[in-house]
């Protein structure tokens, strides 16, 4: 599973990245995760505000700092 | 005069009296009065605005805003713009992938510029701290002067046909699209509260410290001091205190208290506005990010239009109060 986080680097971009890792770690799943700061990447897929998350390359979240608790759903869906 | 926070001065009068016994006619009584008073006050308007600020927020998500703005004419675009981004405070690292979704999604130059100017100044940090410190009606007055600048500023723009300043990648990127969730009247209220620990729990350190410089300058400071340099006779004051603002980005929780006291011993309250101003819309690190899709000649026009707007609203405020 490809998880990536959209952001320029502030710090909620970390915090975003920290959670979705613990949140697949938990549920055992096999992923990579890859941080996009290019903001013409970021356009592309159509995060209008950051931090945003996506899943398998499908934007899953946008514009908040999301605990692992509501992330692992998401996982699940993917 | 009673009002809702009657009872937070009968707190810091108690508690400066009985608690610390001390004379509140005293310097150190006056100014742990004022931090006793101001800190509680405060954190409780932080809680109540950044909660409800948050809610409605929820309402006002990104992709909404560019269809309601999409395709807007002058002048109505500019007001709903501007209208907007009272309900929605960003945080600067998104002022890039908002401006080119935005353009993309159709939304004019003009009124892009109107949603991102407002957003910013217009945030619930800053409008709970005016409304603490210096009351609802100035509170009010701020949202009020913010938003008819982001209108203005808007509207100039647009008629300047600026859109060549653009940086071209953004007109070429390919514009996704996400979905835009529906939310239960729950899921908002939850979010609300989310979105206000977040704040709070960021900002509290800084009303703390600021209240606490300002409770030294209210009981230690010289008033003369004060109306020598920032007081009415100093016609430079307002420029100067807009440039002062500009490098104090997201410490407007920390820098207002302080100037609370400052119009306590004479500095009037225009200045304190255009201050607050040029912290919250004309900050550093929002320029830099800006840079990556404006070309430096629509930076500095937006920086020319922003400063002349805060530096004549400062004026104006003066005159008229």
């Amino acid at each position: 599973m490809k998880i990536q986080i959209l952001g320029s680097g502030c710090a909620k971009c970390n915090q975003l990245k920290e959670s979705a890792e613990t949140a697949a770690r938990e549920l055992g799943i096999a992923f990579e995760i890859e941080k996009i700061t290019d903001f013409k990447e970021i356009a592309r897929m159509g995060a209008l505000v950051t931090p945003a998350l996506a899943i398998n390359g499908k934007l899953k979240l946008v514009g908040k700092v999301a605990s692992p608790e509501e992330i692992k759903p998401l996982l699940q869906q993917s | 005069m009673p009002s809702i926070f009657t009872p937070y001065e009968w707190f810091a009068r108690w508690c400066v009296e009985r608690v610390f016994g001390l004379d509140p006619a005293t310097r150190l009584g006056s100014s742990l009065e004022f931090f006793l008073y101001d800190v509680p006050k405060v954190l409780t308007l932080l809680v109540m605005v950044s909660f409800i600020v948050g809610t409605l927020q929820t309402w006002f998500q990104p992709e909404a805003v560019r269809r309601i703005l999409g395709g807007r004419r002058r002048f109505f675009g500019n007001v709903a713009g501007a209208g907007i981004g009272i309900f929605t405070p960003f945080c600067s690292c998104s002022a890039v992938p908002l401006f080119i979704g935005f353009l993309k999604g159709g939304v004019p130059l003009g009124v892009t510029f109107s949603y991102l100017i407002a957003a910013p100044m217009v945030n619930e940090v800053a409008v709970a701290l005016l409304w603490g410190l210096f009351g609802w009606r100035i509170a009010l007055t701020y949202i009020g002067f913010g938003v008819a600048l982001a209108i203005v500023g808007g509207i100039v723009i647009g008629l300047l046909k600026l859109e060549k300043w653009v940086e071209p990648f953004v007109w070429e990127v390919p514009l996704g699209a996400a979905d835009v969730e529906t939310m239960p009247l729950r899921a908002r209220l939850k979010e609300g509260w989310r979105s206000m620990r977040e704040i709070v729990g960021k900002v509290w350190p800084y009303v703390v410290g600021g209240i606490a410089a300002g409770a030294f300058i209210h009981g230690y400071v010289p008033g003369d001091l004060v109306v020598r340099w920032a007081g009415p006779g100093n016609p430079f004051a307002v420029p100067v205190a807009v440039l002062l603002g500009v490098p104090l980005y997201a410490n407007v929780a920390g820098v207002l208290p302080i100037t609370e006291a400052l119009v306590g011993k004479g500095m009037p309250l225009g200045t304190v506005l255009a201050f607050t101003m040029a912290v919250t819309a004309l900050s550093a690190p929002e320029m830099i990010i800006l840079r990556n899709v404006l070309r430096p000649q629509l930076l500095a026009v937006f920086i020319g239009v922003m400063t002349a707007g805060i530096i004549a609203v400062g004026y104006l405020f003066n005159v008229i109060l």
